[in-house]
Formats: structure tokens, C-alpha cells, sequence
């Protein structure tokens, strides 16, 4: 088996000022890998550059899709390869649902044109799976013909996590996933993620700054700081048994419930 | 099966002054198939620190630990997992699971980790919860509601759902009452003759008495005071 994303010495500027600097590490097939860090440390600009949406200064982020034509550099792909990419084998869970959504479409047409990307064709077919989706993340069905605009933002971001999964993606990108949403559709959602991955083998990265999330969800766990990382393990040993100094002001600044 | 050489192990609390505190030196510890071996040894003796660096939650500072000849203090997280998944189960003292997932899956998930099929893994959940006397009536609810008592029979039975060939038991007799504690003992006895290594703390002595083949008292790991 080989590693789904390797990720080697990505870096962003913006100018003098670091995005994200010299990110390393490898995600294999099945694995959630989870970034922490506070806001301004560099994870939304690391989750653009893995994902396609930000071209990194330097380094590589080689996508191996397992069907044995190697791995191939998703930032030197053609943008129409790498646009495919992203509607097919990605996803990307954005943390404001309306920049993953289309505001005027219908929820069943969001959810549907996914399905039509990987090729499905037959209307009530996707209509059938649009529904299932909507009825997982909990979205009344009665609700499949009205537009996203129509919705709160909680519903929104259900709705764009079901338009993301609907199509069996292998690698999901999440930033703040579960950040707008009520405590109770977001242990849904935990469940559902868990499922897929088991189940289908999903890797995922999410980045979030809620460590009860990651520590139910994700394997891994990088720490990031000033644009770094700072730290990086199996989850229950960083949140366990934090080294950095920035590790352990995190962990230990949890209130408890 | 399980194995220490020479553990040791210490917390360097940057925010607090960077205090270093070194808590467990030259640890050993050697667990065969089909054995129990109790951790003793007084509160902050260092016998969850123990387990947790057994099952790669805890860093160390220098020595070996293999399970099942994985070296869990030098394994890259991706094998660790494997090793979890297959390998090495833990009861912590502790439930923690995704809130409003019912029981009888929290307690076949870890079977469906491993490879299981689905009706295999919920016959198993039935079984482990049956005998546990969770009552069925609660199997289709999640744990988070339960009492102590019923969560942890929970965690128990989780534990026990997939036939670990290395167990690590935090406490599993706390709080139990005598039938269930004789429950949880009963399962413990078949984990070893089926050939289960078992490191457990047992506060409760005649628990221990009846399961463990031998003690290891982890007071003889603790360093002494600087100076001393």
C-alpha cells in the first residue's frame, strides 16, 4: 500500500508574512488527520495548498489514486485536471457553507450535480440519492426543491457536507466542518464521518479548533503555530501527552464540560 | 507478547517554569501469552502512566516497548493504529464516544474495526451486553445518559468485543457490583485461556487475587528525589 497524499515542504507566503512553512507529512488510505492550531496559524492556507485552491511557493503534494498510474503532483497538475480532481475523487467541506454551495440551485440540484459529475445520469436516481443524503445530515426531504439561500447556516453547512460525500469521494479537505453547527446534528455528522471511514476506506484532513471533534474523529493530529508545525502524533498521544509548549497551553485551555 | 526494557519516562511542563519531572526510570515488564500481570503500588506510583505508555498514548524518554513485536515508543502512528485496531485493546476508566450513536454499536465498532462482519460483530455486542446485564431496552440508546456503573460495563464490553491478543485493564472492577464484578472477572479468566497477555490495575485486592498470575509493583520504577 501506498501513502494517498504526500505532502512535502509546502510553503506559502503572502507576502514577507508566512502562511504555512515547510509542511511535511504523509496520509494513507482510511487515515483522518487532524490540524489544530489557533486562528492566524496557518491552517486554512495549508488546507488551500493541499487541496488545489492556493498555489504553494514551494513543495509538492503528490495524489496517488491507486489505480496504478503512480502519483502525481496536484500543483503542477493542468487546472482542468486538477478542477476534475475536485469533483470527482475530493472534496472540500469549506467553513462558510455559501463558498461550497450554489445559492440559487435547489438543495436536491447541490447535492445531485456532484452525482452528475462521477456520471450518473438517470433523474430519479440521483433524486433518490440526493434524498437519502439530505435525510442522513438531517435536512427534512420536503425541503429538496428549496434553495440553500432558503435555509439557516447550519442547514447550509449540512447540506454541503451531504453535496461533498454523496459522490463516495476518497479524500475529503474539511475547514471547521462542525463550527456553525448545533452540538446534536454535529455528533450526527461525527457518526456519519466515522462510518464512511470505516466503511469505504475515506481519508480525510480536517481542520478545526475543537479538540473534543478531533479527538473522536481523527487518527492524527498536527499542531500548528505561526505558520509551522509545531508538533505532530497519533491524536491521543498529542492531547494526552503534549512536547511543545504551544501543545500543552492548547490542551490544557479546554474548559471542561 | 508485551515487553518493556528499560522504559523510562518524563513531562516537561513548558508553561509551568519548564519544570521537568521524571517519573518512571528503568522500567521492565514481560507479559506472555495467556498471562495476567497486576500493576500495584500506591496512587502516583505511576501505573496508568504505565499503561498509557504501553499502548502509545504517553511518549518515552529512552527504552523499548514491544507489543506484539511492534515498538510502540519508535512505530510511526500508521502501524500504531494497525496495532490498535488488531492487536493491543484498552479499557481506560473512562467511555468516550461519539454522543448519540447507540450502544449496541459503540460496543460492536471496535469487532468492525478489526474486520468483523456486521452480524458477527452485533451477536458479539448482544452477547458481551447480555452478560453485563445492560438491560436490552437500553442497547437501542446512547451510553452518554448512562449511570457510571452502566457506562463502564459498556466500556468493558467494548473492550472485549474483538479477541485482542493484548489487553490493558484500567480499574475494570470499579464500581461494579459482586454479580457483575464476578461478569468482568469470568471474562478476564476467558481472555486468558484463549491466550490474551493482560496487564491490569486492580484497586479491588481479591479481583486481583483471582485473576492475576503475578504482581509487579511499579513503586520500584518511581526515581527517587533528586539527591536521595
Amino acid at each position: 500500500m501506498t501513502p494517498l497524499l504526500q505532502v512535502e515542504g509546502v510553503t506559502r507566503r503572502y507576502g514577507a508574512r508566512i502562511g504555512c512553512e515547510d509542511v511535511g507529512f504523509a496520509l494513507w488510505p482510511g487515515e483522518v488527520m487532524g490540524i489544530v492550531g489557533e486562528s492566524g496559524s496557518g491552517k486554512s492556507t495549508l488546507l488551500g495548498c493541499l487541496s488545489g485552491h492556493l498555489a504553494p511557493d514551494a513543495g509538492r503534494v503528490l495524489y496517488d489514486a491507486g489505480s496504478g498510474g503512480g502519483a502525481q503532483d496536484v500543483t503542477a497538475m493542468p487546472e482542468a485536471a486538477r478542477r476534475r480532481l475536485l469533483r470527482t475523487d475530493w472534496a472540500f467541506v469549506h467553513q462558510n457553507p455559501r463558498d461550497g454551495l450554489r445559492m440559487n440551485v435547489s438543495a436536491g440540484g447541490n447535492v445531485g450535480e456532484r452525482l452528475m459529475a462521477v456520471g450518473a445520469r438517470n433523474y430519479g436516481a440521483i433524486r433518490a440519492r440526493a434524498e437519502d443524503w439530505l435525510g442522513r445530515v438531517e435536512i427534512d426531504t420536503a425541503r429538496i426543491d428549496d434553495r440553500p439561500s432558503a435555509f439557516s447556516g447550519g442547514m447550509q453547512q449540512r447540506l454541503q457536507i451531504a453535496r461533498n460525500l454523496v459522490s463516495g469521494p476518497r479524500l475529503v479537505f474539511m475547514d471547521e466542518p462542525t463550527g456553525g453547527l448545533d452540538v446534536s446534528v454535529q455528533a450526527r455528522l461525527l457518526d456519519l464521518l466515522r462510518g464512511l471511514v470505516r466503511d469505504m476506506g475515506l481519508s480525510a484532513v480536517i481542520v478545526t479548533h475543537d479538540l473534543a471533534v478531533v479527538r473522536l474523529l481523527a487518527d492524527r493530529l498536527m499542531v500548528m503555530k505561526g505558520g509551522q508545525v509545531v508538533e505532530t502524533g497519533l491524536t491521543d498521544q498529542v492531547l494526552d501527552d503534549p512536547q511543545h509548549a504551544y501543545s500543552q497551553l492548547l490542551v490544557s485551555s479546554v474548559l471542561q464540560v | 507478547m508485551i515487553h518493556l526494557e528499560n522504559v523510562s519516562k518524563n513531562f516537561t511542563l513548558h508553561n509551568q517554569g519548564g519544570a521537568a519531572i521524571e517519573v518512571i526510570r528503568g522500567a521492565f515488564l514481560s507479559v506472555a501469552p495467556g498471562e495476567c500481570v497486576a500493576l500495584t503500588g500506591a496512587s502516583g506510583a505511576g501505573k496508568s502512566t504505565l499503561m498509557r505508555i504501553l499502548y502509545g498514548n504517553y511518549l518515552t524518554a529512552s527504552g523499548r516497548v514491544l507489543v506484539g513485536g511492534v515498538d510502540v515508543a519508535q512505530a510511526p502512528p500508521r502501524e500504531i493504529l494497525a496495532l490498535r485496531r488488531e492487536v493491543l485493546g484498552y479499557v481506560s476508566q473512562f467511555l468516550r464516544v461519539v454522543p448519540r450513536v447507540p450502544t449496541l454499536e459503540v460496543v460492536a465498532e471496535p469487532a468492525l474495526a478489526a474486520g468483523a462482519e456486521v452480524q458477527a460483530a452485533q451477536d458479539r455486542a448482544r452477547e458481551l451486553l447480555a452478560r453485563l446485564n445492560i438491560p436490552q431496552r437500553l442497547w437501542p440508546l446512547s451510553p452518554t445518559t448512562f449511570s457510571g456503573g452502566e457506562q463502564q460495563r459498556v466500556n468493558i464490553a467494548r473492550g472485549f468485543a474483538h479477541p485482542y491478543p493484548a489487553l490493558l485493564l484500567d480499574e475494570p472492577t470499579a464500581s461494579l457490583d459482586a454479580a457483575n464484578r464476578a461478569v468482568v472477572l469470568d471474562l478476564i479468566g476467558e481472555a486468558k485461556a484463549r491466550g490474551a497477555a493482560i496487564v491490569g490495575i486492580f484497586h479491588d485486592v481479591e479481583a486481583r487475587a483471582q485473576v492475576a498470575d503475578r504482581e509487579v509493583d511499579v513503586s520500584a520504577f518511581t526515581p527517587q528525589a533528586a539527591g536521595a
